[in-house]
């Protein structure tokens, strides 16, 4: 999908290049040996343990096995893990760096806690949950809450990257505030929300953080999978040894490590935590904070999306698309009567004709302060200007009728029928006139936004359904409908009608994603299996969703779904090619293994690698460099084409499986020929 | 390969497929109780069992309960067959006085025909009475794939129905699978084989004085219908020592192709019940083609390399119309090769020829066949839910490459699954690999070991492989009958029914569980070549990658020594 993505331009976009992280990542790559931290990937575990025991083995003399062989073998096994661990570190450091510079403004922050009826200076870190602290002008919101008394602008830079304040108050749908964030004006009395260590930016510090990251259920799966595989070849590789000996041979210890180690699934093993990692980073870089990283799974098995039309869909303001002249009038004639009644109408609306005939062609526009805005008043239902003796009106048909003193019967038939038409195809229509006579009419509709209906294009063929909710009445919701290619809609929505719709959905066993930002979207946010909440939206909202977009635009759970498909393709693409590569490894090592017991399985050595331990040093070298040949893939993330499952199941396949048994076969002869070349072996 | 040859394998193919999608149907709507042509004649009797046995038949089980009551059943059934293997010697339908089992012995016997295996560590003619082959291990012949007939329809009921804690009652699949499945069709093939000459008697073995003078005792016995069963419940047990090479138990071209025919009707016929109960045959033909495709390709290896002269002759001036040690001369390499491969391919125990004796690689397809988990048609239910679980496999492996959880029918395959999934895929390696590393490390059982080097160390490897495949079938030249490998083969074998059973009733009742996602171009496509491809490298590379190592040390080194 290629809609365009807000690229936040916060002020402190934080140093993400590759020479500001490689460094911090290189060290982390050696604290990450610690076994404790090393179960949480068990694959890699598997590698450092018997790393272990080839450096033990390599002051153990064994026949047929040179200690400069038993060394390298070692050293290569040691690599392979900290390739894996630099993987994991690189991964988190993208998302840290941009989570300190967030967090560094938080670093002794004070706040006045309201005791009683004073209030107490306490460090931020001490607030509770229920806690209510008072923010005057200048000073930096201490945590997640809600405001509860006053009203300010306040400063969101910090997290959305928007440098414009945006107004906070008490009560209505913009109370929430976020931590960290500067009010501007005035003071806020905010009740506090979250307790340390639960706030929206320690969210995102834990879902880019190894250690503490939760591992997502598809994740869980895949592991206990390559847990499987690790004990299948584990079992393989032992036996083996009794099998030989009643062959009368004897294998050396340090060849069946190094065959253990290059069948267990170790590059998939070692980059599972890196793309799942990168995902959530791509997804903190899109300003969106997941909750938990199911959401985001979930988000790429989302069937069905219900989206607002108003903000999401739409511009949400109507504007005028064109204009309709009475009959016997002159065009010019309607254009200026109709920018006259605009040039002083500040509503979106009125701005949009007065842009919508300067497009159209240069206009005279009178000085401002000889004419005299008439604005818009509930009693008349017309706003206009008067200018030059002359006076200018528009408004709703039949308030524009009444100031006229016309009777709708009284109108031209043929603006008549226009004016049916604009109204049945979901548009409304304004009537303009101007010294008590009739020009014509203005043609006001909403706007799809541009690229929109191709997104949604996109979406079908990834075969997810796209379901409008709109409040608008069912005409006009429906004339939208087909301009913005949704495939369905719920017009005259009510909360309650899209809980139904979800539960509905959900019935049939799919899963839904929605976004909202209303306390009366709660429920429907909580129901939905993917809910992304707007960050200037309500508490209960941000509550209830279990994404929230910080730059608090909807159309981003587009994006998130993409993110949860690259996620899962990422790690399917890197397991298929983990288990496909074990072909070669094995028409490299076995003959290699067994070349003193039965000489004639040379037969097997395909590669015509140079001598059994070369083709073992190589296989091992093999296995280490992949993983690091494959870190960007698993940075960046296999991308995600729009097409039906077979298409995207055959390309895959052909590159990560079909590819995946060749590669080594390639990199292995490679490697052995270098290695021979350079004298190691 | 002779025209013969060619009809053989041409009729055998048409005789197992083209019934197939009548008869899936039909086990399908005889396993779900609705109307089929033998209600009216068997209703009566099925209805009669419940009442006897006080089963409620419309009371559905949970997957635990489901799993109960078949470990009972079969605690029942090795604890019964065990002490009439025992006891024999007192008991009734005895002519020749054969005494009671060795305790080794009789309980690998029962736990061989329990599990559906049929590995014979004894010479049937000279150990067992007829009590024991028609009350204890006949029983056994149709109960064992009944279980595994059952199993496989409670898999399919879980992965066809959704928010259902229920996956069936076992009692009643196990009565139907019975009753309406084997019974049948085992009454139409004996009688076919009493037609062509095998004896069905209880009189004692019969005495006769030869051409030179001397006294014969010439075996007789209920022969046609064990063998009747043998061959549809993919059980292989024969009822004379040397199995479908004995004149009586195969006697004649046209006995050879039914009794081939029969090993493999049944399974091909459950995919297509399988489709109907996902309500989708496309499935059914994908799992086919898959099937096929490896059939294939084994009986192609195997037919070339058991065409190839015997290279251990080649420096004699003798010409070789391929390599005939071991081969019955009636039916000739292809009839033997066919057997070979048809049986390790199903899990049927039964030989026509001895294994032992195929060149190398003649003898690596049929261990192969069987390290894959039999899951090329397989034994009655067990190979086709084993091919199931390669799917589920094929599918949680490559289902993430289109961007969604797996889902195999609109069910996710979550942490749970896979959980049981993965103990499945360990089965064959703990059973085949440990214990054969146990079986050739210790002096004492080596020495049942008859060959030096890569062949002997196939002997082993190919006899646990047998028994933790539940085939039956032997390599011959393995002497199995020692307390160690009756016991430890009797575990092998104990492992492979249960390492599987057990994980996927409680697949079944997990998936059941779970709701069904609408499926459309966007679910992974599970059927069509893209698929069958997929499947079939899956199997491979499981099979291959887990295997290869032992493969290499025993027929690989055989055939490369050449």
């Amino acid at each position: 999908m290629n809609a365009p993505t807000r690229v936040s331009t916060g002020a402190q976009t934080p140093k993400t290049s590759f020479q500001a992280l490689w460094q911090p990542a290189l060290k982390q790559a050696f604290v990450k040996l610690d076994p404790r931290q090393l179960k949480r990937a068990p694959v890699m575990l598997v590698v450092e343990l018997t790393a272990i025991l080839t450096t033990v083995l390599c002051f153990v003399p064994a026949q047929g096995v040179s200690t400069g062989l038993a060394v390298q073998i070692a050293l290569w096994l040691w690599f392979t893990v900290l390739f894996a661990n630099f993987a994991e570190a690189l991964a988190e450091g993208r998302g840290k760096a941009r989570a300190d510079s967030l967090k560094a403004g938080s670093q002794g922050l004070t706040a006045r806690r309201k005791v009683g009826a004073q209030f107490q200076a306490v460090a931020a870190s001490q607030l509770r949950r229920g806690d209510v602290v008072r923010v005057e002008a200048g000073e930096l919101i201490p945590g997640d809450g809600e405001v509860i008394e006053g009203i300010a602008a306040v400063n969101e830079a910090a997290i959305t990257g928007e440098s414009a304040p945006v107004i906070r108050e008490s009560g209505g749908d913009r109370s929430a505030v976020t931590g960290n964030t500067r009010v501007v004006s005035d003071w806020l009395l905010v009740q506090i929300t979250a307790n340390p260590g639960e706030s929206t930016l320690d969210r995102m510090i834990a879902l880019v953080e190894g250690a503490k990251r939760q591992k997502t259920p598809n994740e869980v799966a895949l592991d206990i999978l390559l847990i499987g595989l690790s004990l299948i070849f584990l079992l393989v590789v032992a036996t083996l040894q009794p099998f030989a000996r009643f062959a009368g041979g004897d294998l050396p210890l340090v060849y069946l490590a190094a065959l253990l180690v290059t069948l267990i699934p170790t590059t998939i093993g070692g980059l599972l935590s890196a793309i799942g990692i990168a995902g959530m980073d791509r997804l903190v870089r899109l300003n969106v904070i997941a909750k938990s990283g199911r959401a985001v799974e979930a988000a790429g098995d989302v069937h069905t999306l219900l989206l607002d039309k108003t903000g999401t869909i739409t511009f949400g303001n109507r504007r005028c698309s064109a204009l309709v002249k009475a009959p016997g009038v002159n065009g010019r004639d309607l254009a200026e009567a109709a920018l006259l009644a605009s040039l002083a109408d500040d509503t979106a609306e009125g701005k949009s004709v007065v842009e919508y005939l300067r497009a159209l062609s240069p206009v005279e526009v009178p000085e401002r302060g000889a004419v005299r805005g008439i604005a818009f008043s509930a009693e008349t239902r017309l706003s206009g200007a008067d200018w030059d003796g002359r006076s200018f009106r528009k408004g709703a048909v039949d308030a524009v009728l009444q100031y006229l003193g016309m009777s709708r019967e009284g109108m031209p038939e043929a603006l008549a029928r226009e004016v049916d038409k604009i109204a049945q195809s979901g548009g409304t229509p304004l009537l303009v006139a101007g010294d008590n006579r009739l020009f014509g009419a203005i043609h006001l509709k909403d706007v799809v936004k541009p690229g929109i209906r191709e997104r949604f294009a996109e979406l079908r063929q990834l075969g997810i359904r796209t379901v409008m909710v709109t409040g608008d009445n069912p005409l006009t919701a429906a004339a939208i409908a087909a301009e913005a290619g949704v495939d369905d809609v719920i017009a005259e929505a009510t909360p309650e009608k899209k809980l139904q719709r979800i539960r509905s959905e959900q019935a049939d066993g799919k899963l839904v994603a929605m976004c909202g930002d209303g306390a009366n979207d709660a429920p429907a946010l909580a129901q939905a299996d993917v809910g992304l909440a707007m960050n200037d939206g309500t508490q209960a909202a941000r509550e209830a969703a279990n994404l929230v977009d910080l730059d608090s635009d909807p159309t981003k759970l587009l994006d998130v779904v993409q993110v949860g498909k690259e996620l899962l393709v990422t790690r399917g693409a890197l397991t298929t090619f983990s288990v496909a590569n074990d072909v070669a490894k094995y028409f490299a090592i076995l003959p290699a293994l067994f070349a003193g017991i039965y000489p004639q399985l040379g037969t097997l050595n395909v590669m015509q690698l140079h001598s059994p331990q070369s083709a073992i040093l190589s296989a091992i070298v093999f296995n280490a460099l992949i993983i690091v040949a494959l870190i960007p893939l698993a940075l960046r993330g296999v991308r995600v084409q729009a097409a039906d499952a077979a298409s995207l199941l055959r390309r895959n396949l052909l590159i990560y499986g079909l590819g995946g048994i060749l590669a080594p076969f390639v990199g292995i002869k490679l490697i052995d020929v270098l290695l021979v070349a350079v004298g190691l072996v | 390969m002779q025209l013969q040859d060619y009809g053989l394998i041409l009729a055998f193919f048409v005789l197992v497929l083209a019934p197939a999608p009548w008869l899936g149907r039909y086990l399908y709507r005889a396993m779900e109780g609705e109307r089929t042509l033998l209600t009216p004649l068997l209703q009566p009797l099925e209805r009669a069992c419940y009442r006897f046995a006080g089963i409620d038949r419309k009371r559905e089980q949970d997957w635990k309960t489901y799993a109960l009551a078949l470990l009972a059943f079969t605690l029942a059934s090795l604890l019964t067959l065990f002490a009439i293997l025992l006891l024999q010697g007192v008991l009734p339908l005895n002519p020749q006085q054969l005494p009671g089992l060795e305790w080794t012995l009789a309980f690998n016997t029962a736990v061989s025909f329990v599990t559906n295996t049929n590995w014979q560590a004894y010479s049937g003619e000279a150990a067992l009475s007829y009590f024991s082959q028609a009350v204890g291990l006949a029983v056994q012949n149709f109960v064992s794939p009944a279980v595994g007939l059952a199993i496989l329809v409670a898999f399919s009921r879980g992965i066809a129905r959704k928010s259902s804690a229920g996956i069936g009652n076992f009692w009643v699949d196990l009565t139907r699978a019975t009753l309406y499945g084997l019974l049948p069709l085992c009454l139409i093939l004996a009688l076919l084989l009493v037609w062509q000459g095998v004896p069905q008697t209880f009189m004692d073995y019969a005495q006769a004085k030869t051409l030179l003078g001397a006294d014969q005792t010439i075996p007789l016995g209920p022969a046609a219908s064990q063998i009747a069963i043998k061959q549809l419940g993919t059980n292989g047990g024969g009822f004379f020592g040397v199995n479908s090479a004995h004149p009586f138990e195969n006697p004649t071209a046209l006995s050879n192709l039914l009794e081939l025919a029969a090993i493999l009707l049944i399974p091909a016929a459950l995919v297509f019940s399988f489709g109907h109960y996902v309500r989708d045959l496309r499935q059914s033909r994908a799992i086919l083609a898959c099937m096929l495709i490896l059939f294939v390709i084994g009986l192609g290896v195997t037919l070339w390399a058991e065409h190839q002269p015997n290279p251990a002759l080649a420096a004699l001036p003798i010409e070789q119309a391929g390599s005939m040690e071991g081969k019955e001369s009636r039916f000739g390499v292809a009839g033997s090769a066919l057997w070979a491969v048809t049986t390790t391919a199903a899990s049927n125990g039964s030989v026509n020829a001895m294994h032992d004796s195929f060149s190398a690689i003649g003898g690596l397809v049929p261990m192969f066949n069987m390290m894959l988990g039999e899951v090329i048609f397989g034994g009655v239910g067990a190979g086709l839910y084993g091919m199931l679980l390669f799917v589920l496999i094929a599918v949680f492996l490559a289902g993430l490459m289109i961007g969604r959880t797996p889902e195999y029918l609109g069910k996710k395959l979550e942490a749970r699954e896979v959980r049981l999934l993965v103990a499945t895929l360990l089965v064959m390696p703990v059973g085949v690999l440990v214990l054969s590393a146990l079986a050739v490390s210790l002096p004492g059982p080596a020495a049942s070991i008859t060959n030096p080097g890569a062949h002997g160390f196939s002997q082993a490897l190919y006899a646990y492989t047998s028994g933790t495949a539940n085939n039956g079938s032997a390599f011959a030249g393995f002497g199995a009958n020692t307390p160690f490998h009756n016991l430890l083969i009797g575990l092998a074998m104990l492992l492979g029914r249960f390492g599987y059973i057990l994980p996927i009733l409680a697949i079944a009742g997990s998936l059941a569980a779970k709701k069904r996602a609408p499926l459309n171009d966007n679910s992974f496509p599970t059927h069509g070549p893209l698929f069958v491809t997929l499947l079939t490298l899956t199997i491979l590379l499981v099979g291959g990658l887990t295997f290869l190592p032992a493969l290499a040390l025993g027929p690989l080194a055989e055939h490369l020594a050449f």
